[in-house]
């Protein structure tokens, strides 16, 4: 019987502590693309800190994992590389769309590799498999090995979409991370692939595309063309702290400082802009 | 009028109370689990049967077809989702990572018991007790830095690929196999051993044709524990196949296996779209892969029980 009470004991004093956890803290979930995921995590880190009792719950899980649960109204706010509507089975009437920041997706091979520069036609036959050895572009006599991101995966589509002019690509190889790509193209010799800015490091070595670097001066004058919206989506009704977090990260003092600092490229700089089919047009007045 | 020993009679005594209530909570709980599979099964096979029912998939399309592609239709109009190059991944990675696996397992089992139980119990046994406990994500770090490099170089290739996975799956399965094995062998009677020396058998004939032979069932049941494990791994082998979903052309070009494509795109499908249903189909395949595991053991078991 002594243990008996001793359990109930521990149960009742378990239920109290769980109690004094739920105050009056607030909080809101952000999930998918993992792209977004270190702006948002910085991000909320701040915004904790000034806004003592709201805690900001940021996951990843891909665009697809982002966009379906805003959709269901499983989270507050849901990170996506993509337009709603180019997704497949998302109403994207249901969502409020905020574009917290533009990315810029860059071409990286083996370091080994001497080749610095590609047209856009001619990385567009390799990820296509029309050109498969490194000589027919000027290198080396070197197979070229693909590796892709999973299809579905956010940077992948833009980059097919800017890339490959409705080409199909080559089945090759596919990882689901960034930063396994970055791994495998740092190990594999004759290996070509695409990460978003903030995910180069000296492990790879960056492409110039028809002659252009992937420069942020020439993503805002859309010299270079692979490039593409963060986007954060909320619900219409949804909680007022996911709009003010959203707001939060769009103020001038983040988007200065945490924005630009992790290679992403504030909106309000861009002299172009896209829209949810591909459209590049140049925003009027600049 | 009252009677106190028609009372203390006719009462629930503590202990029956006591026994009623422990009776309660294990029915409870038992219950609790049993409806816990069943809905897991019933979740799993609705959702994975939708691909069927609703975008008409041909089944022996799914299974014998190899170009996945959920958003692209054939002439039909239905979704292209051949699963064969994921079948035949996991399948290859599986069998050949056992093959290879079961002779150094069932090696092991035998030093282990019949030739150094002393020496054994005091280094293997620990050793292959930690290489279970090891994650299976350090497994595919391992593998990605060190195996693909090795295999890269002395095979050709971009190193990921068939092979990369057996190597690492071998690693991963042979602590499985060798302790049931050892298990095994341990449950062969003492006198088997005895009398086979009695009439005069050498000590290498004793563990083949005796133990081995009477151990043979426990030694069926530890290698498929090893394939079923081998085929339900997923994220060391993802880290390491390459996750390309051709047919393999060889052990060393990029292929996938079922449980490395769902880990891959669980991510980027939509719940409730035919690229989302078709994953869970292929969940659908592995949990059956696994049921049929399950059976084949309680059958070696059920056959194989020495009289």
């Amino acid at each position: 019987m002594k243990k008996i009470g001793l359990l109930i004991l521990s149960l009742i004093t378990v239920l109290i502590l769980t109690g004094c956890g739920q105050t009056k803290e607030k909080t809101i979930t952000v999930v998918g693309s993992s792209a977004v995921q270190p702006l948002a995590e910085s991000a909320s880190e701040i915004y904790s800190e000034q806004n003592k009792g709201v805690y900001i719950n940021v996951q990843g899980g891909g665009t697809g994992t982002g966009l379906s649960q805003i959709q269901s109204g499983a989270v507050d706010i849901g990170n996506s590389d993509l337009f709603a509507q180019e997704k497949k089975g998302i109403d994207a009437k249901q969502l409020v769309d905020y574009k917290i920041c533009v990315v810029g997706i860059v071409p990286v091979v083996n370091k080994d590799l001497k080749i610095k520069n590609l047209t856009l036609t001619q990385l567009r036959k390799i990820f296509a498999g029309q050109i498969t050895n490194w000589q027919d572009v000027g290198g080396p006599n070197l197979p070229i090995t693909i590796i892709n991101r999973a299809s579905g995966s956010g940077t992948r589509s833009v980059f097919e979409k800017s890339v490959m002019n409705n080409l199909e690509t080559k089945k090759s190889q596919e990882q689901d991370s960034s930063g396994m790509v970055r791994q495998i193209i740092a190990n594999t010799p004759g290996s070509i692939s695409y990460l978003a800015m903030p995910y180069i490091n000296s492990d790879v070595k960056t492409l110039k595309v028809d002659g252009h670097e992937a420069t942020k001066q020439n993503i805002v004058d859309n010299k270079w063309t692979i490039w593409s919206y963060e986007h954060m989506y909320i619900q219409k009704n949804g909680d007022p702290l996911a709009k003010e977090f959203i707001d939060f990260i769009l103020s001038k003092h983040v988007q200065k400082n945490v924005v630009e600092k992790m290679r992403y490229i504030p909106i309000s700089e861009m002299n172009y802009q896209k829209d949810d089919h591909g459209k590049t047009t140049k925003i009027g007045g600049k | 009028m009252h009677d106190s020993i028609k009372e203390s009679l006719t009462m629930r005594s503590t202990s029956a109370k006591r026994e009623f209530r422990g009776k309660f909570l294990a029915m409870f709980c038992t219950t609790i689990i049993i409806i816990l599979v069943l809905s897991l099964i019933g979740f799993i096979a609705s959702k994975g049967i939708t691909i069927f029912v609703s975008d008409k998939v041909n089944i022996i399309d799914f299974l014998t077809h190899s170009i996945w592609s959920a958003d692209k239709t054939d002439s039909q109009g239905r979704p292209l989702l051949g699963a064969l190059p994921m079948i035949m991944g996991s399948f290859s990675v599986t069998f050949l990572a056992t093959i290879i696996a079961t002779p150094f397992a069932i090696a092991a089992a035998v030093f282990m018991t019949e030739i150094s139980p002393k020496l054994g119990k005091k280094v293997l046994q620990p050793v292959i007790e930690l290489l279970v406990g090891i994650p299976s994500v350090v497994y595919g770090f391992i593998g990605v830095s060190v195996v693909i490099p090795f295999v890269r170089n002395t095979f050709g290739g971009s190193g990921f690929g068939i092979l990369a996975g057996t190597f690492v799956l071998f690693v991963m399965i042979l602590p499985t196999i060798t302790s049931m094995s050892i298990d095994a062998l341990k449950a062969v009677p003492r006198h088997y051993r005895e009398a086979a020396l009695a009439v005069g058998a050498t000590r290498w004939q004793t563990i083949s044709r005796v133990v081995l032979r009477a151990g043979a069932p426990g030694l069926f049941t530890a290698v498929v524990f090893g394939m079923a494990r081998a085929f339900g791994e997923a994220l060391a082998v993802q880290m390491v196949i390459g996750n390309a979903m051709l047919l393999p052309q060889n052990l060393v070009s990029p292929a996938s296996t079922l449980t490395s494509v769902l880990t891959m795109n669980m991510g980027n499908t939509v719940m409730g779209t035919t690229a989302n249903n078709a994953l869970w189909s292929l969940a659908l395949l592995l949990l059956l892969m696994s049921l049929l595991f399950n059976t084949v053991i309680k059958y070696i078991a059920k056959k194989g029980t020495l009289k």
